[in-house]
């Protein structure tokens, strides 16, 4: 594949195809792109949040839209292509959004849906490969080296995962494909949006040594400025620095930086991971030095997590909480309980005795997090009973709750001291 | 002040009274241990906490009768290291010498007059064979709680009915209760003191092996020490503050089944087993057939399980416990042969000696309820 090949791929993608979307040139017909040697996808879907509104909004396609979350610091959490035309980010505020793109329909996400595609996406990769490795709910890395007999060339692939997510999910998707994690990363990014790009194994170096220092994997923009102020703009620049230098400027990460510059990633892909912990936090909308709000909402964020490891079938040992103060030092505390749980009350108790153990005298809170550590599966766990324990006790009873919740949606049975607040789900689970 | 003593005899007296020296003594004058020799022969030893206070009397060569406050922790350690000779303490100016052989060693004193008096000790409430209140107290201890978080329950109860005098403890977990003889001073009196288990335990273990233990408690039940005496040695402790738990009553009235098993191979048993069980697992113990087997682990970790012969009655029925709960109640069993009487897998077990009329030693455990 000639240099020119790969520009094409990479950016001047055809129209055409069955569904009006972009396709790379030639994938899938037999003179297709050299893709020998990279068994690595990643799979990205485009504008995940947006595009999943957009599947009962057929009436907002082709128009800026922006998915955000509610209360005062509102942020983009995604938006439409449309939309990002006008400048629109995500993680940009939703004030800022508003203001370059007023016509913009703003929607409150739903997260139980994206969850729900999430999952449908997930298994379209399992049905190619089990070495999936998610980072994230809408992008994936996919080793598919088990999967060339069966299914075909890496390209081929590619172009089944667009076709299923398109036809099953109803959402398109970006694909890159090449020998490693991180350059698929990046081809996936430059495919978008709905595309395919293939970096051919001898081409990922001069591909590489094209880009800005920025698009290396763990180039934030505190190395990019340090790394600029060294004279390195692009990734060649730093590919031609001596090893000890960068090593000096950056520590160890300038060799693992020089690694990746010469397109040496040895990173396997790790199909998915038993879950480690369950948790979730909240940034208030305003920070807060009330003990009684931040109790509030660990009762809160404790009921959530038990919630979801009772539905997700696991019990936890260990209780983690979180806080962030005003000026963004954040700490964590932890306690190990005597014996696996999955009940609120313990949760809390335990969140709440780790909080009142930090003695902060009217500290001012940006960020509270409660998350359960060291799971195992419920089916393995065992309680032991104590004298004065009802035979039904808490756990029966939130039981009961997150049947309530099936019926008459989340937060139907809470307890008291939550009532008067509005039940607000836009907290991020962790 | 100028005194001879045997060395076995005082080291013997300081470890007894160094028990009640404060680690972190609230007041630098704590850390003292007072001794008095007095011009009948005879050197005290005293030691006070605020809370637990300890004083022995033995008979020393007193040649110079007076007073003096050393550092106790030291005088512990001396006593401890001193070869096997007579040990002469004297007093020189502001320091106290004490030799013992070709060892000599200075120590420094404490002013005596800023030492709080010790309190003085309760009416005699009754007397208790030493070896029965060892074996009572350690039979019962094991099942207090070690947890702060309900005070009440890190106490042993002691319930006193005329010559009947019942022990109890319990962490919410399993609870041990045994009753014993004792002679009460007044016929039939009734009385109940909450006493720290630790501080039981230690008393106990001290006391217990001299003989008879006189027991003082204040005679209206009003006060707040109990006291401890025997040979010469006394000790006193506040007693707890709160409303001990009606803990009897959780005894059942009936079972539906039970079994007589040697007690040491069922120990032996479990404490095997439950080698694979890690520190919180719990292990199974499956009555039927004419055995109980005793089974821990799961699934992918490591197993083991080893059947004992028992005589049961009732239906087969499986029973998981702590491990540490079953075995600590096991040690309780003084008999050879145990007997176990249990409902259901989610009700108490009642673990006793068998062939007793009225069980002396019984221990309620709960079992632990498997989530599968």
């Amino acid at each position: 594949m000639s240099r020119r090949q790969l520009d094409r791929a990479g950016e001047g993608q055809q129209r055409g195809g069955e569904r009006g979307g972009q396709r790379v040139g030639g994938a899938g017909s037999d003179a297709g792109p050299d893709d020998d040697g990279c068994p690595i996808l990643h799979v990205d879907m485009d504008a995940f949040y947006a595009s999943v509104e957009l599947i009962d909004r057929p009436d907002l396609r082709g128009l800026p839209v922006i998915v955000a979350g509610g209360g005062g610091r509102a942020v983009v959490l995604s938006a439409t292509y449309e939309a990002r035309r006008f400048g629109v980010h995500s993680a940009m505020p939703l004030g800022r959004a508003r203001r370059i793109c007023p016509q913009a329909t703003v929607i409150h996400p739903d997260h139980s849906r994206y969850a729900e595609v999430s999952r449908g996406v997930m298994e379209i990769f399992h049905s190619i490969t089990p070495l999936v490795e998610p980072s994230s709910l809408d992008e994936a890395f996919l080793d598919v080296s088990g999967a060339l007999r069966r299914v075909g060339r890496p390209a081929r692939i590619a172009q089944v995962i667009r076709d299923r997510v398109a036809d099953e999910q109803r959402i398109t998707c970006s694909v890159g494909v090449a020998a490693t994690k991180f350059v698929a990363k990046l081809a996936s990014g430059r495919a978008k949006p709905d595309g395919l790009l293939v970096v051919p194994a001898e081409h990922t170096v001069p591909y590489l040594h094209r880009l800005p220092i920025g698009a290396l994997w763990g180039v934030g923009d505190k190395t990019e400025d340090h790394l600029r102020r060294l004279g390195l703009h692009t990734v060649a620049d730093l590919a031609h620095t001596p090893v000890a230098t960068l090593e000096r400027a950056l520590g160890a990460a300038g060799v693992q930086l020089h690694e990746l510059s010469w397109g040496r990633d040895p990173r396997p892909v790790v199909p998915e991971q038993v879950e480690k912990s369950i948790g979730a936090e909240e940034t208030f909308a305003r920070d807060v030095d009330d003990p009684e709000v931040v109790g509030r909402e660990l009762l809160r964020l404790s009921e959530k997590v038990a919630s979801r490891l009772r539905s997700a079938g696991m019990i936890g040992r260990t209780v983690v909480i979180k806080v962030r103060f005003a000026d963004f030092t954040t700490i964590t505390r932890s306690r190990t309980l005597a014996e696996h749980t999955d009940v609120g009350r313990v949760v809390h108790a335990t969140a709440s005795s780790l909080y009142a153990g930090l003695g902060l005298d009217r500290a001012r809170v940006r960020l509270v997090g409660v998350r359960v550590e060291g799971l195992a599966e419920a089916g393995e766990g065992h309680h032991q009973l104590a004298f004065d324990e009802r035979e039904h006790g808490w756990r029966d009873a939130e039981r009961a709750v997150d049947r309530a919740g099936l019926r008459f949606g989340p937060g139907a049975v809470r307890p008291a001291s939550l009532v008067r607040e509005e039940y607000s789900p836009h907290d991020r689970g962790t | 002040m100028k005194f001879r003593v045997e060395r076995d005899v005082l080291a013997e007296a300081v470890t007894w009274v160094a028990r009640a020296l404060p680690s972190n003594p609230p007041v630098p004058v704590l850390a003292g241990l007072l001794l008095e020799a007095s011009p009948d022969g005879i050197l005290r030893l005293s030691s006070f906490d605020y809370e637990v206070s300890a004083r022995i009397e033995v008979a020393a060569d007193v040649a110079d009768p007076g007073t003096v406050l050393v550092s106790g922790r030291l005088l512990a350690d001396i006593s401890r290291s001193l070869p096997t000779w007579p040990v002469d303490v004297a007093t020189d100016g502001s320091r106290v010498e004490l030799t013992c052989g070709a060892s000599r060693f200075t120590l420094l004193t404490m002013p005596v007059d800023d030492y709080p008096s010790l309190p003085a000790m309760p009416d005699a409430a009754g007397v208790i064979a030493g070896h029965d209140l060892t074996q009572a107290v350690s039979q019962v201890t094991v099942a207090a709680s070690r947890d702060d978080t309900r005070p009440v329950l890190t106490g042993v109860q002691a319930q006193i009915d005329g010559e009947k005098l019942t022990l109890m403890a319990t962490d919410r977990y399993r609870l041990a209760v045994r009753t014993l003889p004792w002679r009460p001073a007044t016929p039939g009196m009734q009385a109940t003191a909450l006493v720290r288990a630790r501080t039981l335990s230690e008393v106990s273990k001290a006391l217990g092996a001299i003989g008879d233990v006189t027991v003082a408690l204040p005679a209206d039940g009003a006060g707040e020490l109990i006291g401890f005496e025997a040979g010469g040695r006394r000790t006193t402790s506040l007693l707890m503050d709160g409303e001990y738990p009606q803990v009897l009553g959780l005894f059942p009235s009936e079972h539906l089944g039970s079994a007589e098993v040697s007690t040491s191979a069922l120990a032996e048993a479990a404490r095997r087993v439950s080698l694979v069980a890690g520190r919180h697992a719990a292990v199974r113990l499956r009555f039927g057939d004419g055995a109980i087997v005793l089974e821990a682990g799961q699934g992918e970790d490591a197993q083991a399980s080893e059947a004992v012969e028992a005589a049961l009655s009732g239906d087969e029925v499986v029973l998981a416990f702590n491990p540490q709960y079953l075995l600590e109640g096991l040690s309780g069993v003084a008999g050879e042969v145990t007997r176990l009487t249990f409902t259901q897998p989610t009700k108490p077990v009642v673990i006793s000696s068998a062939g007793e009329h009225e069980a002396t030693f019984r221990y309620l455990v709960l079992p632990v309820r498997l989530n599968s």
